[in-house]
């Protein structure tokens, strides 16, 4: 642990990327996060690092697929519609089992929409995107600390199951200054090349192939179980969450990100009131903490979900309580932020029912 | 008796995929070739398109990816970026390089990329049926342009080695054709020019070359061969558009 | 005295471009069937043959695995 900083999330985010091991960013800008690119153009070089500003964001992935496919820790940052572009990139690069690790500062949208913050791709991440029966992990921090912490994690996880991470956050959570203290940097001259890559086959007995095809079904059908045998294993042992309050709480509020630290705002003004409401803040969107909320199911008397959109992992929480207990919602959409007072009072309606 | 040709041993022993008469069999051989006469076959990572040629990796035995469709100039970026000692190669169609490609293959050249592209122009989408492609010709049928090519509704063909040839970042731009033995000859030293470019780090190389698809031309491999001499290179001309100095 | 050009009937698909080159007209397609079902080329007149090597040139498919020329006789 070094010193405290106050840094702004978006450039947090980069620097705990080149300390946890980003050797490679390719990238293309985008608002609300263009510190986030102009951050690695100035330390990538400075560390002998790569760092390209791709023509665009279908460029950005495929080169961050083919730095992947060499094992080296490659990263890209985007929003929203930029990350729509990308969508082919990820199942391409679900199915081929290499690693990497994307970085959304989700913004209102659909469409061209707007650079207010937002929540509205919480199904794009989890629910994939791009085609065929893939997932990513998906991990959203809540603070400019947590962004720092979950970076350096996201590339572990991303080299032990050689799997796609996406690590959620918003543009509030990207231009927020607050203090935060980097782990140890990672020893990038311990990296060494993954028997799996194609990078020439050089000294191996067999030269390496990494596709994402199949044209016999019998043969694409078996590249498929061996996603969903690494899903099952992601799903039984890398699921993250943070219980805030829950012990005594006779109400759960559900949210990720920026809503959840309002959220525990709404939740200390709700106990000034005497009303014990907590907090189920999933930090992995994929794998979700299903178990955690269904457990809880028995204690409350109902769920309110809250969320800067129409209601997505309303659906997660809602299957997680599968039928149990009521799960009421609150959403805000295009990009408005709500505040403490007004999900307090729009959970309040629901009391006394 | 002396071998004066003998198939490489880049090559492999996997029957091809391609129609009888497809010329993609002569380029695969001839950048097998220099593969092995430049030593190069452990060094390289070569990135397969989406068309015909997708299962080329099955036929040339080097480390290989496939690239989603259009996107292997960037995916070679990726790798060469974070291998600079690798060889990269991508291999390409009309499709691939010349429509959806198009604009990862510009930046590619434009960046001056050490990658080598060797590009296939057969006129059409060979693998989806016959499609018109950036490359077929004025008048040229085709299943999506079954009155001929109209340059009022589809325009006009790319001649991309003269327009990238405009740009600094590529280092060695040429076009051959694989249509007769000595035209074969002269596309291998083309590409031979090319490999060195990325060797010597000068830059973006890119080798059009011009090919027949009989199945989708409906033709013969022979009626395939003469039409590229009499219809296809007046349009697309053999020759260097860019070769800086070093290369030689 | 030996082949000068080796033909691997297994890989032709019979498309004729080496038939068509040859300026000695040495190759021609056979009444042989290859597993594909395809009549694979055959030199026929090797005495003939002067081993340019265009045939090698031309064939797709790797069939003309190799092309040889006699050493002089000293």
């Amino acid at each position: 642990m070094g010193e405290k900083l106050l840094m702004k999330g978006a450039e947090a985010i980069a620097e705990a990327a080149i300390r946890g091991g980003a050797m490679a960013f390719f990238g293309y800008p985008i608002t609300p996060q263009n510190e986030t690119p102009e951050y690695f153009s100035r330390r990538m070089p400075e560390l002998g690092r790569v760092f390209l500003q791709a023509e665009s964001e279908v460029a950005a992935i495929n080169m961050v697929y083919g730095a992947a496919c060499t094992g080296t820790r490659a990263i890209t940052t985007s929003s929203s519609p930029g990350i729509s572009l990308m969508q082919e990139g990820f199942s391409y690069i679900a199915n081929t089992n290499v690693p990497c690790v994307v970085v959304n500062a989700m913004r209102g949208g659909p469409g061209l929409g707007d650079i207010a913050p937002a929540q509205a791709d919480y199904f794009q991440a989890t629910k994939g995107g791009g085609h065929g029966d893939y997932h990513s992990i998906v991990i959203a921090p809540h603070t400019v600390q947590e962004e720092a912490d979950l970076m350096f994690d996201a590339f572990e996880l991303a080299d032990k199951y050689r799997i796609m991470v996406v690590v959620l956050v918003d543009g509030l959570l990207g231009q927020m200054m607050e203090p935060v203290e980097f782990k140890d940097w990672v020893d990038v001259k311990k990296f060494k090349t993954p028997e799996w890559a194609t990078v020439g086959q050089g000294e191996r007995a067999e030269r390496n192939i990494l596709i994402s095809f199949d044209l016999m079904a019998e043969g694409l059908e078996k590249m498929n179980l061996v996603l969903q045998e690494k899903y099952a294993k992601i799903r039984e042992n890398e699921v993250r969450f943070e219980e805030y309050k829950m012990d005594d709480a006779a109400y759960a509020i559900t949210a990720f990100g920026t809503v959840a630290r309002i959220a525990k705002t709404t939740i200390e003004l709700a106990r000034s009131e005497g009303i014990k409401v907590g907090l189920i803040r999933p930090i992995t969107l994929y794998p979700f903490p299903e178990k955690v909320i269904g457990n809880r199911a028995s204690q409350v008397k109902f769920f309110f979900d809250t969320e800067m959109n129409e209601g997505q992992m309303l659906e997660d929480v809602k299957l997680s309580v599968n039928g149990k207990k009521p799960v009421y919602f609150h959403g805000r959409l295009g990009g408005i932020v709500p505040t403490a007072e007004e999900i307090l009072d729009e959970f309040k309606k629901h009391l006394g029912g | 008796m002396k071998t004066l040709y003998k198939v490489p041993s880049a090559i492999t022993s996997t029957d091809t995929t391609y129609c009888p008469g497809c010329t993609h069999g002569v380029a695969h051989r001839i950048i097998g070739e220099l593969l092995d006469e430049m030593g190069l076959t452990k060094q390289a990572v070569i990135v397969w398109p989406v068309g015909c040629s997708v299962f080329g990796y099955y036929f040339i035995g080097t480390d290989a990816l496939i690239a989603a469709h259009g996107r292997a100039c960037a995916m070679a970026t990726g790798v060469k970026r974070t291998h600079p000692e690798s060889f990269v190669l991508t291999y390409q169609g009309d499709g691939d390089y010349g429509s959806i490609g198009i604009a990862e293959a510009v930046h590619a050249a434009a960046r001056g990329e050490n990658i080598t592209t060797v590009f296939i122009n057969n006129g059409n989408y060979g693998m989806t049926g016959g499609q018109m492609a950036p490359t077929t010709l004025i008048g040229q049928v085709t299943t999506t342009s079954p009155y001929g090519r109209k340059p009022e509704a589809n325009g006009f063909p790319l001649h991309i080695p003269e327009m990238f040839a405009t740009m600094d970042g590529p280092a060695y731009i040429a076009r051959g054709a694989l249509d007769n033995p000595q035209h074969i000859t002269q596309s291998k030293n083309f590409i031979r020019k090319a490999f060195k470019a990325q060797l010597n780090k000068l830059g973006y190389s890119l080798v059009e070359l011009v090919s027949t698809c009989p199945t989708n031309w409906k033709m013969t491999p022979v009626e395939a061969v003469e039409r590229v001499k009499k219809e296809v290179l007046p349009v697309f001309p053999i020759g260097e558009f860019r070769v800086v100095k070093g290369v030689e | 005295m030996d082949l000068k050009v080796i033909v691997n009937e297994e890989r032709c698909k019979s498309c004729g471009l080496c038939v068509n080159i040859c300026p000695k007209h040495v190759l021609r397609i056979s009444n042989k069937i290859n597993s594909k079902g395809y009549h694979p080329v055959e030199l026929f007149d090797n005495e003939n043959c002067i081993s340019c090597g265009f045939c090698y040139l031309v064939c797709p498919d790797m069939a003309i695995a190799e092309v040889k020329k006699p050493e002089p006789v000293k």
